[in-house]
């Protein structure tokens, strides 16, 4: 276990560290951070199949732009958290701030308190868990990939989305222009039922408690009809 | 960008270290806002007497003698502490604005920066280490107070374009954002006889609430208010005399309250608690 203290090195070091791994075999596939209390950009940019335990709560924008690491931040996280996750995994134990998994392109981002607005804005193709509540404007142009909440939605869900899936076992305050529901079919179960496992929320909830919402595509082809939408 | 930070203390037996914890969040909120900064504090108040904090670009000409200026022309004692380029005077609560107005007239230099039982502002530009530094902010004791670090953008890095701004007696305002029409906003306020000393946003928003609360309106309607007349990206907080209130604009896509962990880290007991983010275009208050 590799364990880096942020009380006494600066946070450039840590992720100089990590970016260090980036296409090397090494068996420095543990690490721990200390006393991250609030620091930005904590292991952000990281492009290596390592394990990372955060101590603490982290601010803005950690886990960045992951790529394969499996990152789990013991407390809450920031606004931008995994902002443009690629790959991997990032994992949070407490809430999550504005923008959570904003933008992210592949891998998994598991909030097990509740996600703040704008969770999931213009997601393309990360798959988000978050056990407690999310803000409004979430998955605001979402273009793929799967948000699932266990518990309620806040205002404007799904506005402008494109082809993302949202799945929402509790209410939703309001959904946005172009969001709808749409029938749960036996496909959309059995993906609820992946994403709960592996989203550590197996044995929380069940697939069929949850609603499927998805685009009318009414708005996001450009039809002259529509245009007072726009 | 801005930093804001606010603290309420439930436990009375943290008031004696509410300026230190104050400096310690107004300072990790330095790269928020590292033009100026200011703070408003509250105190324990004292019977019958209240405070005028005043300002001057001229301290060493403007405070010596102040005080007895002040004394002669009210016919009562008033105390008179020096803070760098600020000066806390102290007095019957009954003559507050005869003792600004006395003030005025002996120094034409002063700005009133607060007035009130409780309230002291303190606001300068500079480094927030340096401010808290030269107003001794780390020694200050009360009950709540409310700090801003200012990274300027409608208007000039002075310290009247600083936050907070006075909104009455006991009152403030603080303000993280942009507004887009302060200008038209300010020449109605004008017309109807509001003052401004800068030509800044912020400024709008505290005579905004000044002038509907002169007119009758409570904290809360006039904060509803701002929701409805004011356009751009904005979280105000208001201190008042027993707490404080937040709201934030109805997109909400501005920084959120209470967005910065790093600012809270240091608080005692700050482990365990919950740290949540007010919703949009909806009013909050903390009071006792």
């Amino acid at each position: 276990m590799e364990t880096f203290d942020l009380a006494a090195a600066p946070l450039r070091s840590l992720n100089a560290a990590l970016h260090s791994l980036k296409g090397q075999e090494t068996n420095r596939t543990e690490w721990e951070v200390l006393n991250p209390r609030g620091a930005h950009a904590v292991a952000a940019g990281v492009d290596a199949p390592v394990e990372i335990r955060v101590r603490g709560s982290t601010g803005y924008y950690c886990g960045g732009m992951n790529k394969q690491a499996t990152i789990r931040i013991e407390g809450s996280a920031g606004p931008g958290v995994a902002e443009n996750m690629m790959s991997g995994a990032v994992i949070i134990e407490g809430d999550a701030s504005q923008y959570a998994g904003a933008t992210g392109r592949g891998g998994l981002l598991v909030v097990k308190g509740s996600a703040a607005s704008r969770c999931g804005i213009s997601m393309k193709g990360i798959d988000i868990v978050v056990h407690g509540d999310i803000g409004h404007m979430s998955a605001f142009m979402a273009q793929s990939g799967r948000l699932v909440v266990l518990g309620d939605a806040g205002e404007a869900l799904g506005d402008s989305l494109y082809e993302a899936l949202i799945f929402v076992r509790g209410s939703v305050k309001s959904l946005g222009a172009d969001c709808v529901e749409k029938e749960m079919r036996p496909e959309h179960l059995e993906m609820l039922e992946d994403l709960l496992r592996r989203g550590e929320a197996e044995g929380t909830a069940r697939p069929e408690e949850f609603r499927r919402y998805g685009s009318a595509r009414r708005l996001y082809t450009f039809s002259i009809d529509n245009a007072s939408s726009y | 960008m801005c930093g804001i930070v606010g603290l309420f203390l439930k436990d009375a037996s943290l008031e004696p270290r509410l300026g230190a914890l104050l400096t310690d969040m107004l300072v990790t909120m330095t790269d928020r806002g590292p033009d100026s900064a200011g703070i408003a504090i509250y105190g324990r108040p004292e019977a019958g007497r209240a405070r005028l904090t005043l300002q001057s670009a001229n301290p060493e000409a403007d405070f010596p003698g102040l005080a007895d200026a002040v004394s002669r022309a009210l016919g009562c004692e008033v105390s008179l502490r020096v803070k760098d380029t600020h000066a806390l005077l102290e007095l019957p609560a009954d003559r507050l604005d005869a003792a600004r107005e006395a003030a005025l007239a002996a120094r034409p230099g002063l700005k009133a920066m607060s007035a009130g039982e409780r309230i002291e502002i303190y606001k300068e530009v500079g480094l927030p280490r340096d401010v808290a530094r030269r107003f001794g902010l780390a020694d200050m004791a009360g009950t709540h107070g409310i700090g801003h670090t200012r990274m300027a953008t409608e208007s000039a890095v002075t310290t009247m374009g600083a936050h907070p701004f006075s909104t009455g007696p006991d009152q403030c305002l603080v303000h993280n954002g942009s507004l887009s029409n302060h200008n038209s906003v300010r020449r109605e306020l004008q017309r109807k006889g509001m003052a401004f000393e800068t030509e800044n946003d912020t400024e709008v928003a505290a005579a905004f609430i000044s002038e509907r609360m002169q007119a009758g309106e409570s904290l809360g309607d006039a904060l509803e208010a701002t929701l409805k007349e004011l356009d751009g990206f904005f979280t105000f907080v208001v201190g008042s005399r027993d707490g404080f209130g937040v709201v934030r604009d109805p997109i909400a896509c501005n920084v959120a309250f209470g967005s910065e962990y790093r600012a809270l880290a240091t608080l005692p007991g700050i482990e365990a608690a919950r740290v949540w983010e007010p919703e949009p275009a909806t009013v909050y208050f903390w009071e006792r």
